[in-house]
């Protein structure tokens, strides 16, 4: 209850100071819009539809991104941990490719598959896939052998270890290689949605970057909470339930 | 198969080990961790195998287990060629080795699991009925994490005895815990022994702690790893460890044991 008191005080004399720093009349309407002009944007986009029409086009885009590169990315991850040929290879490749911030890939994107989908869905993966394989590498390396070893007595092997010992002790990694790869595969999308501009479909990237050649910067900051708010719904009903699930019965990591 | 039957001890086989050598190879070059090692192990029998580290008694038990193979030499279990692990010989490690994923009875129910013709119903019951002979029976739905270090090893125990091996392989199960705690697994690993008839082998360092338990304790040496003495402890069971006669038994061990780690003291002051 205290901490719900304290967080809610927190946004509200952040509100109240942004409210007041827009009134006092030292900044520019047009580059400190009031919280109250965003509020009104946000409600009328909600009303003529464009909100939700942006929102969904952007999740689609993400989840079928998002879930590509998990499809791949834990399987690679797994083999890549079991086998020391994989791990000199394609896990070098993976660690040398997620040092590269996302948007790097637009420009390869744009010119492999122009304005398209395609492209978009592309710089996605690219953003997701290599983080999940190198958790869930690391993951299943840190799994302490002697879990092997007492599976092996108890008479367990092949793909019932895969499935009841490796993959269930490498969980609490594989989850938070998840989580990062929902963040990158967030920050790709939005910067694969300023860059391309196309027709199939008009995202919350495309909805901010129409809203600065508009100079509206009401709108602007309107999607980038838009962004916000659904980046914290995801941490809360994707991965907190997980994360909870752990510290209960690992007892390890913190509560939210 | 009913519950009585999946109860009902499994008639205890015994081990032969004949003129097993193990040796691995390291980069500062070969350690032969056992040279020529043979022995017998009885049915229903208590058999400690104490000594320095290095001196090979896990690798032995590993063997056993079916973990290791032998550079040389051969393993019998029931007069089988032991090929790879099995539930007929359970081991307990030093590290209790639960699975943090799974609550207790999910642990204890791993090996039944995988234990074809037994029913879900059945398989908890049997659960059920180890975590009451450990004396756990309260705590099936607890997370491993929240128990003791004594209670994850009686877990570890329940888990090794659930599919109801002939033989229990114990690697230093007792080692991490405290002066206390082990003071009543000795208590409570007599008992069970008594009442479910395994064949323990029991691997440890603890000169005490051997005599205290075993029917039958084996001194062994290390580099290379072989069998120094062997002493045979009649005391009645259950046995105190801290009893005068016990106490003799274990001075006369550690005497041996002092006898050949000082040769090798000298040995490599020379």
């Amino acid at each position: 209850m205290i901490r719900a008191i304290s967080s809610i005080a927190f946004f509200v004399v952040l509100l109240l100071s942004w409210e007041a720093a827009s009134r006092s009349g030292l900044y520019s309407p047009v580059l400190l819009p009031s919280p109250l002009n965003v509020l009104e944007y946000l409600w009328q986009s909600a009303l003529d539809g464009t909100l939700w029409s942006a929102t969904l086009v952007t999740m689609q885009r993400l989840l079928a991104g998002y879930g590509i590169g998990l499809l791949f990315g834990i399987p690679l991850g797994l083999l890549t941990a079991r086998s020391r040929i994989m791990q000199d290879t394609l896990g070098l490749l993976a660690l040398g490719i997620q040092t590269l911030p996302s948007v790097c890939w637009v420009p390869l994107a744009l010119l492999w598959f122009g304005q398209t989908e395609a492209a978009m869905l592309f710089v996605v993966v690219m953003g997701t896939l290599w983080s999940v394989l190198i958790a869930t590498s690391d993951g299943v390396r840190a799994m302490p052998p002697i879990y092997l070893r007492a599976a092996r007595t108890m008479g367990s092997t092949g793909l019932h270890t895969w499935f009841n010992v490796i993959l269930p002790a490498s969980l609490p990694y594989l989850v938070g290689g998840m989580k990062q790869g929902w963040a990158f595969a967030w920050r790709s999308l939005m910067a694969a949605e300023i860059f391309v501009t196309i027709l199939t479909g008009f995202g919350l990237g495309q909805l901010l970057q129409y809203g600065r050649e508009l100079l509206a910067m009401d709108q602007v900051v309107a999607v980038m909470t838009i962004i916000i708010v659904i980046g914290l719904l995801a941490d809360r009903i994707l991965f907190s339930p997980w994360e909870r699930f752990f510290h209960r019965r690992w007892g390890t990591g913190s509560v939210k | 198969m009913s519950l009585e039957s999946e109860l009902a001890n499994a008639r205890a086989e015994r081990i032969e080990i004949i003129g097993v050598t193990k040796s691995f190879t390291t980069d500062r070059g070969t350690v032969v961790a056992l040279d020529n090692v043979s022995l017998k192990v009885a049915e229903g029998e208590f058999l400690c195998l104490v000594g320095p580290s290095g001196c090979g008694k896990s690798t032995l038990l590993n063997i056993i287990a079916g973990l290791d193979e032998p550079t040389s030499g051969r393993a019998l279990a029931a007069g089988q060629p032991i090929q790879g692990p099995g539930r007929d010989r359970m081991v307990m490690f030093q590290e209790h080795a639960l699975f943090p994923w799974l609550d207790v009875t999910g642990n204890v129910m791993f090996g039944l699991r995988l234990k074809t013709g037994l029913s879900n119903k059945e398989r908890r019951e049997v659960a059920e009925y180890y975590l009451q002979l450990v004396g756990l029976e309260k705590f099936g739905r607890a997370n491993i994490h929240e128990l003791s270090g004594g209670m994850k090893q009686r877990v570890a125990l329940a888990r090794a005895l659930a599919p109801n091996p002939s033989v229990l392989l114990m690697d230093e199960p007792f080692a991490a815990l405290d002066a206390l705690t082990r003071e009543q697994l000795y208590g409570d690993i007599q008992r069970i022994w008594e009442a479910r008839r395994k064949t323990i082998i029991f691997v440890t360092h603890n000169v005490r702690e051997a005599a205290c338990l075993g029917d039958r304790v084996l001194l062994f040496s290390p580099n290379p790893g072989r069998i120094q003495a062997e002493f045979h402890i009649s005391l009645p069971r259950p046995r105190d460890i801290n009893s005068v006669e016990l106490a003799r038994h274990s001075t006369e061990i550690t005497a041996a044991l002092k006898g050949f780690t000082s040769t090798a003291g000298r040995q490599a002051s020379e």
